[in-house]
């Protein structure tokens, strides 16, 4: 590392501030941003991945997971005719109202499944047992929800939809995308909360037998199922996922949002890098005389961008931390995953490299017998 | 050490033609500590760039140890610098960011001298020049007569043959300017170097071997200076 890029960095302190500001805001607005599409891309279908499903029966034309609409639940018995088939489940989840201690009215989104297969069923569970759901009127609810749910404890009483729901376990992560928290509970009792017909479900839910290939059940339970449609996990997966998150417009513009930090990161260190090479001009105009190539010039400059690029890089990842750690409690989930923290260096180092452009080009220009013009 | 056959150097083109030098030519020996003076625009600086590759000839021959200089591609000219010439400005042209004696080891730097072996010979050239116990200050804490007594020690760094000086003594007093002048012709008398000064100073000349005048853009006269 060059003596004069680490003492030319640190000696005007303003702008060594300026310069790795600019870098810290470009790249906490990156890491917030694409880990909030990471959060989007996590929440959006969290009920479908962590499902243990393999194949969706659903009505026609489904948009996505959370816009299911009743089928016949007879449906079930054609489809567990299908060679290949293990089980079949009914499977629930519509939107209902929560009252609230108040008498206000919370958005939540009933998922009533099959108890005794688990197909569906919730994950990281923190408090209480799926068992517990066998009971009449019992609920999970995600503990990230109880203040919005009216700071509910387990064994709380509440309403549904109307109808009496007892708070028997917390989950611990289980968000949802919407502003709508999940509410797990037997597909039984979900009965009772959702506007549906005994003899009606959303989604059947397939587990196919062991080795069975996923693609051929799916062709199978779309000839013997009638007026229905068939996705794989895989498939449910990623239509859920699109439509939240580039449908509906929520991905990209957090992506525009990360795409906006990487420019004006570039431009602000490109002004402070160039102002600084212009500063220095007359320095770059001794070496050349003394006989430095430009090459060496360009290593001065590179290495002091590389050097902004990784302080910069290391106060904005203890900053993005914070913000990441903050965001656990909030609505909105941002995560960080370690190849995204390797990726934003690579991209601060871009981001300087690209930056120091110009102020190359400039010490390239510069004329050495400028040294003799007094 | 460089042979200057019938230089000429023009600035602009068509009406905007500045014809800086006008047939110059010129030679400079080992051991000898050379003066050009000459009125402002006369085009001492221009010649001493061109002297020190830095700047190229419009034509004419410049030779560096036998070497034909005029023409050179400009990608070749650094290493010339680097390996022929130690160069002293007017204006010191040190860099404030670093301390005195890493001022010295950058121009160590540039021609491959690096780490401790570099520290060393820095700190032996600031011995030189009577500065190591300002080593660690930064050039904001120096007088101008010791600032060029680094700029020299940098000029002297990796050894040079030739020594090109641009009005060395213009921004000193007068003891600082006698002290920098010592340094400078014990150089060409002590050492054998080339010493090559541009000034207007008249308190140079009592140090010179030899003096040549330069009026529009030519070698008008050449005599003998009283170190000779």
């Amino acid at each position: 590392m060059s003596t004069l890029a680490i003492r030319n960095l640190f000696h005007d302190k303003v702008r060594l501030a300026v310069t790795l500001t600019g870098v810290v805001f470009a790249l906490i607005l990156i890491v917030v941003q694409f880990g909030l599409f990471l959060g989007f891309l996590e929440t959006s279908a969290n009920i479908v991945e962590h499902s243990g499903v393999d194949l969706w029966i659903t009505a026609k034309g489904l948009p996505h997971v959370n816009g299911g609409s009743p089928i016949p639940e007879r449906r079930r018995y054609k489809a567990m005719q299908a060679e290949g088939v293990k089980e079949v489940r009914p499977y629930a989840l519509v939107f209902a109202n929560w009252k609230l201690p108040t008498g206000a009215q919370e958005a939540v989104q009933v998922v009533g499944f099959d108890v005794d297969s688990r197909l569906g069923g919730p994950w990281e569970l923190l408090a209480g047992s799926v068992d517990d759901l066998k009971g009449d009127d019992t609920v999970i609810i995600d503990r990230h929800y109880r203040a919005k749910l009216g700071g509910v404890e387990i064994g709380d009483t509440v309403e549904i939809n109307g109808r009496r729901a007892r708070i028997v376990g917390y989950t611990d992560g289980v968000r949802s995308f919407t502003t709508a928290p999940y509410v797990y509970t037997s597909f039984k009792n979900a009965l009772d909360y959702i506007p549906m017909t005994q003899d009606q479900t959303v989604f059947l839910v397939v587990r196919a037998m062991p080795g069975v290939a996923l693609d051929v059940l799916k062709a199978r339970l779309q000839r013997v199922v009638p007026n229905v449609d068939v996705y794989t996990n895989g498939e449910m997966l990623s239509k859920t996922r699109n439509y939240w998150v580039f449908s509906t417009g929520a991905g990209v513009t957090t992506l525009m949002g990360a795409v906006l930090g990487l420019l004006v990161g570039t431009v602000v260190v490109a002004q402070t890098i160039y102002a600084a090479t212009v500063d220095h001009i007359r320095e770059f105009g001794t070496l050349k005389a003394m006989g430095a190539t430009n090459g060496y010039l360009y290593k001065v400059i590179l290495q002091q961008a590389l050097l902004s690029a990784v302080l910069g890089f290391a106060i904005a990842i203890v900053v993005a931390h914070f913000v990441v750690e903050g965001s656990r409690s909030g609505d909105a989930l941002i995560l960080m995953p370690p190849q995204m923290v390797a990726g934003v260096f690579g991209l601060a180092i871009a981001m300087c490299t690209a930056a120091s452009v110009l102020s190359i080009r400039k010490a390239t220009s510069i004329d050495p017998a400028m040294v003799f013009r007094g | 050490m460089i042979q200057i056959r019938d230089l000429y150097k023009t600035y602009g083109k068509g009406s905007a033609e500045v014809h800086a030098l006008n047939g110059v030519s010129l030679d400079v020996r080992g051991g000898e500590f050379l003066v050009l003076m000459g009125p402002s625009g006369s085009g001492k600086t221009t010649l001493i760039s061109i002297m020190g590759c830095i700047l190229q000839a419009t034509r004419g021959s410049v030779k560096i140890d036998g070497r034909e200089m005029v023409g050179l591609p400009e990608s070749r000219l650094p290493a010339v610098r680097l390996r022929h010439f130690g160069f002293i400005f007017q204006g010191f042209n040190l860099f404030p960011a670093l301390s005195v004696r890493e001022n010295v080891e950058i121009a160590l730097d540039l021609k491959g001298v690096h780490g401790g072996k570099a520290r060393d010979q820095a700190m032996e050239l600031l011995t030189r020049v009577g500065l190591a116990d300002k080593a660690k200050r930064f050039p904001a804490d120096l007088s101008g007569g010791q600032k060029q007594r680094v700029a020299i020690a940098r000029a002297l760094a990796g050894d040079p043959p030739i020594i090109l000086a641009d009005e060395p003594t213009a921004a000193l007093d007068s003891v600082s300017g006698r002290t920098v002048m010592e340094i400078l012709s014990s150089l060409a008398r002590e050492q054998g170097r080339a010493v090559v000064v541009v000034t207007h100073d008249p308190r140079v000349l009592e140090y010179a071997n030899r003096i040549v005048r330069i009026e529009d853009g030519k070698a008008v006269t050449e005599e003998e200076g009283v170190a000779a």
